[in-house]
């Protein structure tokens, strides 16, 4: 909505990699709206807060529904919406403070219900809008605002915490390849389950990390992200538990099950399928 | 003059049949026409722990649980200790002499509740040995309970009828222990049978019915003492199409997935107690920043922090009108009985659909655990109102306008951005000062629209006013009119509406000389309130765990009035 408001005033720094993903959500978007035959506003995108959530007020193509919601919330915000209404296509944005800080306790449980919606996760592992202070993928012993004595506490690896969570669709990414982004951010609101798309989406202010992520052979920096081998099948969890083990930030979709049923399917079985009695008949069922 | 109220205490260890006992007096007297009313307390623990509950059997209605204890029921020499205190002059204790025995010039009838359930044949009839002998003492026909007994073990099981059998030798087993001991409390007189159908519930139940009247789609809620039967009365009955019931992983889940539902378009709801509520905090902000519908139940327990869990208290006023940071004050409607609960949990579903925000109902342990005999609600009435919706051309200002305005659901037209953040009307962030006075002033003058509150009024000529809330209703109505009874000057005033207060009540209550305001915490909490709005508000407070008497009221409010004098 940037180009059309004047009074909104955020803005993502030059060369933020938030910009890469937007054009790949909004290349998602627009292919789902197509091939599925759903009006954009059968989508809801919930975001969280940070650079990364403002994503809802900045997409510029057809506008979906959007909720700005609060810090580390977005997932159960997001089941309130898709089990009130199931037909609604439903994703999340959030950064990895967001979604892996503070909203960590939010990953399992929706791993658990198989939770049919789609996390866009954007790493920059730092806390951009506050100012550069570590998150959980800061890597130990870095310096940042809030750590001056070098980061205390080791760093996660999101990709092997999502798989052994039971997230039924995981994909890794970096915001420079939006044509792949979008293939898989298409293919994660297809899914039938809970899928997550966490993208490497550097912060050239206070993480930049483009160079590590792509390398430079000039000054003999090998590339940390690597395209996944053809050969991966990620129908194959331990194949996927391998390339989660290996060095490095493999790109492409690391895992996939499609064989257990979805949050809402189960609750449409089991409570919607049973036969609500009328308010009259439940107040005199405590007839004296 | 015959006797016209019966209070029973049944005090022991969790296990022993303390509930049954007294719920099944409560069910059968009930079924015969009294007023009953059941007061429970229990240990925060699975099996054991000392625990009592009270049946109070009246022949009109009543509106506390009772000061005075007619019987005690004591299935142990620890209950017997720590309840013999609260029995009246005329009471009498009824102990079980196969546990522990005690000095005979108490006005005291003990008996072997195991044995002589033994010899019946059914170990469990101890209950109904009790019961026989609760009997005796008023002279009530054994029939009464016979009947209770033959509809309660009528279920269609091969034992039913073995089961009928003993119960009915185990009251006559009990009636004769009484009829020996010489006691009597006096014939307990023929109610006046209310008018219309009654049904026979406790707070919690009442609060979910009335949810559900209103049209209720979506409930989520997180286990917690004392409010964990709303869910799972939830988890029973709000089921079919469309609708959605869940036990989530936490508070904050709870708070923020009944958000997400309400924007989604549903009427949706959640249940906790102070623990929880403090970790809603921040959800609540969120569903009055975006305007977005929807309830929260918070039934009170002895706070702060872990606090008391299964006892009662009126400490959460403040924290339900400000549960969340910065400039905001939720509407709290704080039902005073059973059969408010039904009303306010109704009308509270419709305030979050009108105004498009969250509501508090503020319940409380004491009403939670409270089973009473109610009018059955009129079902004939429709309790059901629906938020105005926007399903247009795209392009829609959501959030223009000084006093709300149409909301879109997904899935139809009018796309927007729901905002946590301070917005322009059509939902992008923004900081210009204009915008934060619009849309600051915008929040609160929806309020505005909730403006059908009531409330009752008794003897306004007075200068001096009883103002209780909640469920110190009932103790402060039975004082009040005792007060008056003895010539005391003193008007009744009270609402459920905590927030917005209907506003004719509170310019009475600002002529007052003096606004008294019994409420169970220490802070005073709505006394408080009372005097930011410019009333001569002060507390009576208490702050036990338990409610009030009606014999405390009346000293103190006796020796308020007399201050002012």
């Amino acid at each position: 909505m940037t180009l059309k408001n004047p009074e909104y005033d955020f803005k993502w720094c030059p060369g933020c990699g938030d910009f890469g993903v937007r054009r790949g959500i909004e290349g998602a978007l627009e292919k789902y709206v197509i091939e599925k035959e759903q009006p954009i506003n059968n989508t809801v995108v919930v975001a969280g807060i940070g650079c990364s959530g403002n994503m809802v007020h900045m997409l510029e193509k057809e506008q979906p529904f959007g909720i700005h919601g609060i810090h580390g919330r977005s997932l159960p915000i997001a089941m309130g919406i898709k089990m009130a209404n199931p037909d609604l296509n439903v994703l999340t944005v959030a950064g990895d403070g967001d979604f892996l800080g503070i909203g960590m306790e939010h990953i399992g449980p929706q791993a658990m219900r198989n939770l049919n919606i789609t996390a866009v996760v954007m790493d920059n592992g730092v806390y951009g809008l506050t100012k550069g202070q570590s998150s959980p993928t800061t890597e130990l012993g870095v310096i940042t605002s809030s750590t001056p004595f070098g980061k205390i506490e080791g760093k996660l690896n999101p990709l092997r915490a999502y798989l052994t969570l039971g997230v039924t669709f995981i994909a890794s990414t970096i915001s420079t390849k939006v044509k792949d982004m979008s293939a898989l951010v298409y293919d994660a609101m297809n899914h039938p389950g809970f899928s997550i798309v966490h993208i490497q989406s550097p912060c050239t202010e206070y993480n930049n990390t483009y160079e590590a992520l792509k390398g430079n052979a000039a000054k003999g920096i090998s590339p940390l992200a690597y395209d996944i081998p053809e050969g991966h099948d990620p129908e194959d969890i331990m194949a996927a538990q391998d390339l989660l083990n290996a060095d490095g930030i493999p790109l492409g979709l690391v895992y996939r099950d499609t064989s257990r049923k979805t949050f809402d399917q189960i609750s449409m079985d089991t409570i919607g399928s049973k036969e609500m009695k009328s308010i009259k008949s439940l107040v005199n069922s405590f007839s004296i | 003059m015959k006797k016209q109220d019966f209070v029973v205490r049944f005090a022991g260890e969790g296990g022993q049949g303390v509930v049954t006992s007294a719920e099944g007096l409560a069910q059968a007297m009930s079924q015969s026409g009294y007023y009953v009313q059941t007061f429970s307390t229990f240990p925060s623990q699975i099996r054991g722990g000392p625990t009592w509950t009270q049946t109070r059997i009246s022949t009109t209605k009543a509106y506390s649980s009772g000061d005075d204890l007619d019987v005690l029921v004591a299935f142990n020499e620890s209950a017997y200790n720590t309840h013999k205190g609260d029995v009246g002059p005329d009471g009498v204790i009824i102990y079980n002499s196969g546990e522990f025995n005690i000095d005979k010039s108490d006005k005291s009838l003990g008996m072997d509740f195991d044995e002589l359930a033994k010899q019946t044949g059914n170990n469990r009839a101890a209950n109904f040995v009790v019961m026989g002998a609760l009997a005796r003492l008023v002279f009530l026909p054994i029939k009464v309970l016979e009947d209770f007994n033959r509809d309660r073990y009528n279920r269609g099981r091969p034992n039913d009828q073995k089961i009928i059998d003993s119960n009915n030798m185990a009251l006559g087993l009990g009636l004769n222990e009484a009829e020996n001991s010489g006691f009597s409390l006096g014939e307990l007189e023929d109610p006046i049978k209310p008018e219309g159908e009654q049904i026979l519930i406790n707070g919690n139940i009442a609060v979910s019915l009335g949810a559900v009247a209103a049209g209720l789609d979506v409930f989520i809620g997180y286990p917690i003492s004392p409010a964990t039967p709303i869910l799972l009365w939830m988890e029973q009955n709000l089921v079919g199409e469309g609708k959605f019931v869940y036990q989530s992983s936490s508070e904050i889940e709870s708070i923020t997935s009944i958000v997400g539902a309400g924007y989604a378009g549903k009427k949706s709801m959640t249940s906790t107690a102070g623990p929880g509520f403090s970790l809603m905090g921040e959800g609540i902000g969120l569903a009055w920043m975006a305007e977005i519908p929807c309830v929260v139940v918070d039934v009170q327990r002895g706070g702060p922090s872990t606090g008391l869990p299964t006892k009662t208290e009126q400490s959460d006023l403040l924290t339900a009108l400000y549960p969340g940071h910065g400039d905001l004050k939720i509407p709290v409607i704080a039902p005073g009985t059973v059969e408010e609960c039904f009303y306010a949990s109704a009308i509270a579903v419709n305030w979050a659909e009108r105004y498009q925000g969250p509501v508090v109902l503020l319940s409380e342990h004491a009403l939670s655990e409270k089973r009473q005999n109610i009018p059955k609600p009129d079902m004939s009435k429709n309790y059901i109102e629906n938020r105005s919706i926007y399903n247009g051309e795209e392009g829609y200002l959501r959030y223009e306008g000084s006093n709300g305005s149409p909301m879109p659901i997904p899935g139809n037209g009018g796309t927007y951005v729901a905002n946590g953040s301070e917005h322009d009307p059509m939902g992008d962030t923004t900081h210009l000062p204009a915008r934060h006075i619009e849309m600051t002033e915008r929040r609160f003058n929806k309020l505005n629209l909730l403006n059908d509150s009531t409330y009752e009024i008794d003897n306004s000529k007075y200068n001096i006013a009883i103002v209780p809330w909640g469920g110190s209703k009932g103790p402060a109505w039975e004082a009040y009119t005792q007060l008056i009874a003895q010539d005391v000057e003193i008007s009744w005033y009270y609402t459920m509406f905590i927030h917005p207060m209907p506003l004719e009540m509170l310019k009475e209550l600002r002529s007052k000389d003096l606004v008294i305001v019994p409420e169970l915490n220490y802070m005073g909490q709505y006394a408080s309130v009372l005097r930011s709005e410019g009333i001569k508000a002060v507390p009576i407070t208490q702050y036990t765990g338990l409610p009030f008497k009606v014999r405390d009221l009346v000293t103190n409010i006796k020796a308020l009035v007399k201050g002012v004098e």
